[in-house]
Formats: structure tokens, C-alpha cells, sequence
């Protein structure tokens, strides 16, 4: 569960195109990285895969997206995102939420009141994001109490406390110091083998430790994409070869 | 004053000192009004004391002032004010700022605001001639008819009542409501409404889990301003409230505010005591909404201005 | 389940839309009788003649040009002092206690009822000169508008780039030549904006006017005598048992309805304009 096929993907914000003829597959269970410079549309193309980004007014999309072979566009954005979550570049947890409020948000929205199974819930993804052990004593706190590592993590937990089959992440630990980055990252490499991770980075090393796929994004157009190591060792596209060795970008 | 200038020039002493004259005049301006309230209300403090804000009666022929009916009208009013503005002022707030596309938020948000600068004596005189006569004729004898044996539908219509004061101050503090609050929901942070669409909220479900909570205390603090502006309100008020002093649990009784009684009696009063009792009526308005004007500011800063984190460590 | 989010949904968008609609209907109620009301009583006698005797004919010549005198001196007195409290503010004090302390008190005057500043203007102006009059009138008005002024104008001087600053210090210009003639004219248009609102508000001000400038049938000839103003004239001639005052009342309205939405339509093309540029 959790293969992304891409058709001819293109977005537009008003007037202005960001993403041109996109194609392109995302296997299950996997970790595929979307590195590019700044403006290229990697953004753009990781929130359309949750709808996030044809729900902005003017926003436009064509082309189609498959979620294990049927279109996203067939289902209501609402429940797509219960299957594909998202984590953002900033940690966002609810401020007027706990710890605990802030993992079970999701589950809660889609009506689970029962208290055990809201717990059980809250503490598989605690624990599962590598927070359990850091928070389980004040899960009543705040979730902005938390330092910014952990409410990323916290984040996370609230994203796969839905059970999601995909997880995007935008940027997850462009904000963080090098010491929560570093255990961002373990934590999404440890995730893979439940979940299909897209992760955007603009941190071409980022890319080439935990990323099975990397995919290169230039103005809009994906430009290459494939396995981490073809991409960063012998790239077929030129353009892809300048960004990696630092010609531009 | 970070550099020493080599020369500091006289027009930056006269600039630096006449705009700081000016700012230390604001506070100035605030504690010579409570100042000026308490010296003219005296002889109404010492003569009366507690008793004043518990006296039902007034009567100046014979030196007997009490304020209660008064702070009842006043009450009365407002609180109907609130309950019709307060809903409808926090829907405007959130169709502006979570539904509406550009163009109708430019239009409506503007409406809005022109019903905000339409004068108050202004929405009196349709208060009097046209709102009078159609609670009067139709919705109060209606009320009553359905609704009669409930206290507060009791009573012979006349339209010139606490239902008419209450409905012309809904008008007035609907904007005030509706335009503070948009302004705190506009600064909740776009991650915070992400945060929850990514989870498969509906747009409902993010604007109470995302918005609304993140902005509770802002649109408290705006329903506040407006209540504040509701109690002290004097001209639309008391051109319907019908100016009499009662106390009736009937919204179609005539009633009297604060700032009424201050607005029709003040040039009246002929002797120092009936003065300084119109005073100390006007020292506890003037309290009252400085004390929910204190607070509901610094409910609307902590969301609107203050340096809350919502985001980051 | 899902279906009663859905309609819940609905729901919801459906009474915030309403509200919407809910909330214009009073504009639109008040100022289609005003309209309807006024353009029937006014005609050229109420802009030229003075109010007759006992409710007959007449006009409000000496009301419309009391309000633009009133308005003027309070504008005078207010919209100064509030620019300069913002230039304190703004360029010389960001963030001490004492500016927060005079931003906060500021936002709070503007929640202080107006006939509070009425009653405190009598007991500081009108008692001690022992007559009503024009100035105490502006004065009043003064205190009302000086709180938006400071804010509107200390939002304005914010947006100006601190680059722009810098500038004009490298160039070593003085720091009061900086603000006057490089950060004000940066600003201007905004400052005008927030002086024209809240000239507008003034001008519709009725309760701080009825212990200070407290009206007057005839034309005031100093500043010193009583003054009618077009918001006290309103609430006079409506309390009044006159058929043919409500008239007026309602004439009256309408110019001053006109005139204040004049000054909100005329703010915001200015500031929009502002906003066009940048």
C-alpha cells in the first residue's frame, strides 16, 4: 500500500505555472527524496500529492495522481489526507492542545472517542515518532512546552497516529539544529518499512544519506529521477550534474 | 540614542522633546479624566457610599439618587446586544477570513466597516421612527403573543424599550466584534490551518481546531471591546430606551441607562449633590469600561501583537 | 459518520454565510431610509437659512458650517498630536515600558465611552470659562480622534523600510530632518488615511457635544460661544415634537451620512493608491 504514480502532473498558482508536464512513480515503502534549488516547484509538487495545493484559491492542477491505482482526485481531500499525511517545514503542533491532544487531533476528527483505544493510539505513535520516552510523563503539557526537535517529532506522531499509508514532509528539519536533525533522520529512515515517504530537502547530503530515490526538480519540470546513488554518482541528465556538483543553485 | 552625535541639533532636542510631550499627554489625558470623574463625584461618594449602586430610587426634587436602575438598563441592553452580535459579528469574522474569495471579502469587509462609521445619532433617529414602530406593531405583539408567558416577552408593546435599545446597540457593536476578531483570526499562522487540513479536517474542523482555538482569547477580548462599547453608548440608546427609570424583567419595558440619564439630565442638574450623583454614575461607567477595555486589550494583544509562540521553541 | 461531517460542514459554511448577509441588512435598512427620508425633506432653504421658530421651515446653515468648525479645530488639536505620539513611538522609543505603556493606554481611550470625555471637558473647560463653546467642543472631539490618529500613524511610520533610515543617516542628516522630510512623506499616504477615519468618526459624534459646544440656533461668532453641529441637531430635532424637525432630523442625517461616507470611500482610494505603489 502506498504506490504514487504521477500522470502528466501540472499546477499553476493564478496565471503563473509552477509544475510542467510531471511524470513519474513512487513505490511503496520507500524513501523518495525531492532536491532542487529554491522556486523549483518541489514544494508545489509534494502538496499536490495531498491536495494541499489545489485547495488554495486560484490554484489549478491537471494530470492525474494514482494512489494504488485510482485517482486522488476521486476521492474527497478530506479523506485522501487520512491516507496521505504531511509534515511541514515548521513544527505547527496546536498550541492550546497537550502533548496527548495534539497526537490524537486526527483520530479524533474522524469521530474516535473511545478513551483506551485514543491512548493505545497516542502512545504506538509516540513511540513510533521516538518521543514516547521523552514525553510519557507530561503528556498533559502543552505541545508548544516542547523544544523544537521534539515538537517536530511530535508532529509526526500526530501525522501517523491516523495510520496513514503515505507521509510527506516538506523541509522537516529545515528549522532544526544538527543534533534534531540527525534524529529526524533516523527516525524517517526508521519509518520506511511501514510507510511510503516523499521527503523535499534542500540538502543535497540529507538526500544522499537516508533516500532510496531521489528525484531532481528544475523550474518545474522533474528533470531526473531515480536511485539515490545513480543520481548522485552518475547522473544521466546534465542539468542534474551541474546542480550535484554545485555548478548553480 | 544609541550614537553620540558630535553635535546633538537643536531640532533633534525640540522633535525628540515635543513628541515625547505628546506621548507622556496620553497617559496624562487618561489619569486627568479618572481624576477629574472622582474630585466632581465627592460629594455624591461621601453622601451615599456603597448604597448609590444599589439605590432603585431617583428622585433630585427630593435629594434621593440611586444608580441601580440605571446599571440595569445599562446591563440589560448590552447583554442583548451581545447575544445577537456576538454569533453573528464571529460568523462575519470567519466568512471574511477563512471563506470568502478576495473580491466579496473586499466588499463585505467594507460594508462592515461603513456600518461602523454610520453615527450613532443617526441609527437613534431610524431607531425612533422606523424600528420603534415595527417592533412596536409587529414583533413585540407577536412575542408576546407566542412567547407572552416567558417574563421577558411580558407587557404591553410600545417599541420604545429595552428590546429597541438593545437591537440599535447589536448594530453598533457587530462591526466592532466582527472586525477585531477577523483581525486575530488573519494572525493565526497559515501552518496552523495546515496542520490541521493534513490531517483530513473538513474546513469547519480546521477553523475550530486551527483558528478558533489558536484565537480564543483574541475573540473573547473583541466581544469584550464590544460589550464595553455597548455599555457606555449614549445617543442611539437614549433616543429608544424610552428614558424611564424601571426595573422590569420585560424587554418591552421602558428602561434608563447610565449614559442616558448622564446625556438628559446633566445641563438639569441644578444643585451640587444632583451633579455630583450624575458624576459618580459617570466615575462607574467610566471604571467599568476602563477595567473590560484593560482586559479585553491584553486578551486581543496576546494573539493580535504579543509575541505569542505558536510555532518554533 | 463521515456523512454527518460533511453535512455538519455544510453546515457551518452555511451560517457563517448567513451572518454575512445578516449583518449588511442593517446598512442597507438604515441608510435606505435615511436616503428615502432625507432626499424628500431636504431641499436648498436647509443648507442656506437658519432653523425656524417652533418647528417651521428653516434650514441648518449655521449647523452644517458649526460641524466644519468643530471638525476643523478638533482636526487642528488631534491629528498633530496624535503624529507626533506616534513619531515618539515609532522613532524614538520602539519598545521601553513607558511606549508600551502609552500604546496600551491609547488602545484603551479609544474604548472609553464619548460622553465621559463630554462631562470630563465640561468640568475642566466649561466650568472654569463658566460659558459653553465652539473650542470646548473641539477640544473633546480632540481627545476622541487622537488615539486612532497615534495608531494609524504609528502602523504607517512602521511599514517605512528601516533601510530608508539608515540612508539618510549615512548621508549624515540629522535624525529630525530623517523623520520630517524622509519617513513622514514615506508614510504620508497612510497617515492620511488614518487621519481621514478618524475625522469621519468625529464628525458623526453627537454625546461629547451636549455639555460643551451644546448647540445653538444662531451662528456662532467666536469660538468662545455655543455651536450648532449637525449630530446635535439630529438628536434635538428627533426628541423634538415637530413634524416638520423630524424632517430636518432626517435631512440632516443624510448630509452627515454623506459626508462621512465621503471621508471613508476618500481613505481608502487613498490608501489603496498608497498600497499600488509600493
Amino acid at each position: 500500500m502506498g504506490n504514487l504514480s504521477v500522470r502528466n502532473l501540472e499546477a499553476w498558482y493564478g496565471a503563473q505555472k509552477a509544475l510542467f508536464g510531471i511524470t513519474a512513480e513512487i513505490p511503496e515503502k520507500q524513501i523518495t527524496a525531492i532536491i532542487g534549488p529554491s522556486g523549483c516547484g518541489k514544494s508545489t509538487f509534494i502538496r499536490c500529492l495531498n491536495r494541499m495545493h489545489d485547495t488554495l484559491p486560484g490554484a489549478k492542477v491537471s494530470g492525474d495522481i494514482l494512489l494504488d491505482g485510482k485517482s486522488i482526485y476521486d476521492q474527497h481531500p478530506v479523506y485522501l489526507r487520512k491516507t496521505v499525511g504531511m509534515v511541514f517545514q515548521k513544527p505547527n503542533p496546536f498550541p492550546s492542545m497537550s502533548i496527548y491532544e495534539n497526537v490524537v487531533a486526527g483520530l479524533r476528527l474522524n469521530g474516535e472517542r473511545h478513551k483506551e483505544k485514543l491512548r493505545a493510539a497516542a502512545e504506538k505513535s509516540l513511540r513510533m515518532a521516538a518521543l514516547w520516552d521523552e514525553v510519557h510523563d507530561r503528556l498533559n503539557y502543552s505541545g508548544v512546552s516542547l523544544s523544537g526537535g521534539q515538537q517536530q517529532r511530535l508532529c509526526i506522531a500526530r501525522a501517523l497516529a491516523v495510520e496513514p499509508s503515505v507521509l510527506l514532509m516538506d523541509e522537516p528539519a529545515s528549522a532544526l539544529d544538527p543534533i534534531a536533525t540527525q534524529r529526524i533522520e533516523e527516525l524517517v529512515s526508521a519509518l520506511k518499512k511501514d510507510y511510503t515517504i516523499v521527503i523535499v530537502t534542500h540538502n543535497m547530503q540529507q538526500a544522499a544519506r537516508i533516500a532510496d530515490l531521489t528525484a531532481f526538480f528544475l523550474n518545474g519540470e522533474l528533470v531526473e529521477l531515480g536511485p539515490t546513488s545513480e543520481i548522485f554518482t552518475k547522473p544521466k541528465d546534465k542539468r542534474t550534474e551541474d546542480y550535484i556538483t554545485g555548478r548553480f543553485g | 540614542m544609541k550614537k553620540k552625535k558630535p553635535r546633538a541639533s537643536w531640532g533633534d532636542r525640540i522633535l525628540r522633546s515635543a513628541s515625547g510631550l505628546t506621548a507622556v499627554l496620553v497617559v496624562g489625558i487618561m489619569i486627568w479624566m479618572g481624576w477629574e470623574m472622582f474630585i466632581s463625584s465627592r460629594q455624591s461618594l461621601h453622601q451615599f457610599g456603597w448604597a448609590f449602586l444599589g439605590g432603585r430610587v431617583w428622585d433630585p426634587v427630593h435629594r434621593i439618587f440611586g444608580a441601580l436602575p440605571f446599571i440595569y438598563g445599562t446591563l440589560v441592553t448590552s447583554l442583548v446586544a451581545l447575544v445577537i452580535a456576538g454569533p453573528i459579528g464571529l460568523g462575519v469574522a470567519i466568512f471574511l477570513s477563512e471563506m470568502a474569495p478576495a473580491t466579496v471579502r473586499s466588499v463585505v469587509g467594507f460594508l462592515v466597516e461603513l456600518l461602523a462609521a454610520i453615527p450613532s445619532v443617526v441609527l437613534g433617529l431610524w431607531g425612533i421612527f422606523v424600528l420603534a414602530p415595527f417592533l412596536g406593531k409587529v414583533v413585540e405583539p407577536w412575542l408576546g403573543k407566542r412567547l407572552g408567558f416567558i417574563p421577558l416577552f411580558h407587557g404591553a408593546p410600545v417599541g420604545v424599550d429595552l428590546l429597541n435599545g438593545g437591537l440599535i446597540l447589536a448594530i453598533m457593536i457587530l462591526p466592532t466584534i466582527a472586525s477585531i476578531s477577523r483581525e486575530v483570526m488573519t494572525a493565526v499562522p497559515t501552518v496552523q490551518r495546515e496542520a490541521a487540513l493534513a490531517l483530513g479536517a473538513t474546513k469547519w474542523e480546521m477553523i475550530r481546531i486551527g483558528v478558533l482555538s489558536y484565537a480564543k482569547s483574541g475573540i473573547i477580548g473583541s466581544v469584550i471591546l464590544g460589550l464595553g462599547r455597548a455599555l457606555g453608548e449614549t445617543m442611539a440608546v437614549t433616543m429608544v430606551i424610552g428614558n424611564m427609570p424601571n426595573i422590569s424583567p420585560s424587554l418591552f419595558s421602558t428602561a434608563y441607562s447610565m449614559a442616558a440619564v448622564i446625556a438628559n439630565e446633566f445641563t438639569e442638574a441644578t444643585y451640587g449633590l444632583y451633579l455630583s450623583a450624575l458624576m459618580e454614575i459617570g466615575l462607574i461607567l467610566f471604571a467599568i469600561t476602563l477595567l473590560l477595555n484593560i482586559f479585553a486589550r491584553l486578551l486581543v494583544w496576546s494573539v493580535a501583537r504579543g509575541p505569542k509562540g505558536g510555532h518554533l521553541v | 459518520m463521515d456523512a454527518r461531517r460533511n453535512l455538519l460542514n455544510a453546515l457551518m459554511m452555511g451560517i457563517f454565510s448567513l451572518a454575512a448577509v445578516i449583518a449588511v441588512v442593517p446598512l442597507f435598512a438604515v441608510l435606505g431610509y435615511v436616503l428615502k427620508n432625507g432626499l424628500t425633506s431636504l431641499n436648498w432653504a436647509f443648507f442656506t437659512e437658519l432653523p425656524g421658530m417652533m418647528g417651521v421651515g428653516g434650514g441648518m446653515a449655521n449647523a452644517i458650517i458649526g460641524t466644519l468648525i468643530v471638525v476643523l479645530l478638533a482636526s487642528l488639536i488631534g491629528i498633530p498630536i496624535g503624529i507626533l505620539a506616534a513619531i515618539y513611538l515609532s522613532e524614538y522609543d520602539r519598545s521601553s515600558w513607558f511606549s508600551t505603556l502609552v500604546r496600551f493606554t491609547s488602545d484603551v481611550l479609544t474604548g472609553i465611552p464619548s460622553i465621559i470625555v463630554g462631562i470630563v471637558v465640561y468640568a475642566a473647560i466649561v466650568v472654569r470659562t463658566k460659558h459653553f463653546s465652539a473650542f470646548s467642543g473641539g477640544v473633546a472631539l480632540a481627545i476622541i480622534m487622537i488615539p486612532s490618529v497615534i495608531r494609524a500613524t504609528e502602523e504607517m511610520l512602521k511599514l517605512v523600510p528601516h533601510t530608508i533610515r539608515e540612508a539618510g543617516d549615512a548621508l549624515g542628516i540629522p535624525k529630525w530632518r530623517i523623520i520630517l522630510n524622509i519617513v513622514l512623506p514615506t508614510a504620508a499616504k497612510g497617515i492620511l488615511t488614518g487621519a481621514l477615519l478618524a475625522v469621519a468618526r468625529i464628525s458623526g459624534e453627537t454625546a461629547p457635544l451636549l455639555f460643551t459646544a451644546l448647540g445653538n440656533l444662531y451662528y456662532a461668532h467666536s469660538l468662545n460661544e455655543p455651536i450648532a453641529t449637525l449630530p446635535l441637531n439630529i438628536y434635538f430635532y428627533a426628541i423634538s415634537p415637530y413634524d416638520q424637525w423630524h424632517k430636518q432630523a432626517w435631512a440632516a442625517a443624510l448630509v452627515l451620512v454623506f459626508i462621512v461616507i465621503v471621508l471613508n470611500v476618500v481613505a481608502r482610494l487613498a490608501f489603496r493608491s498608497r498600497l499600488r505603489k509600493n
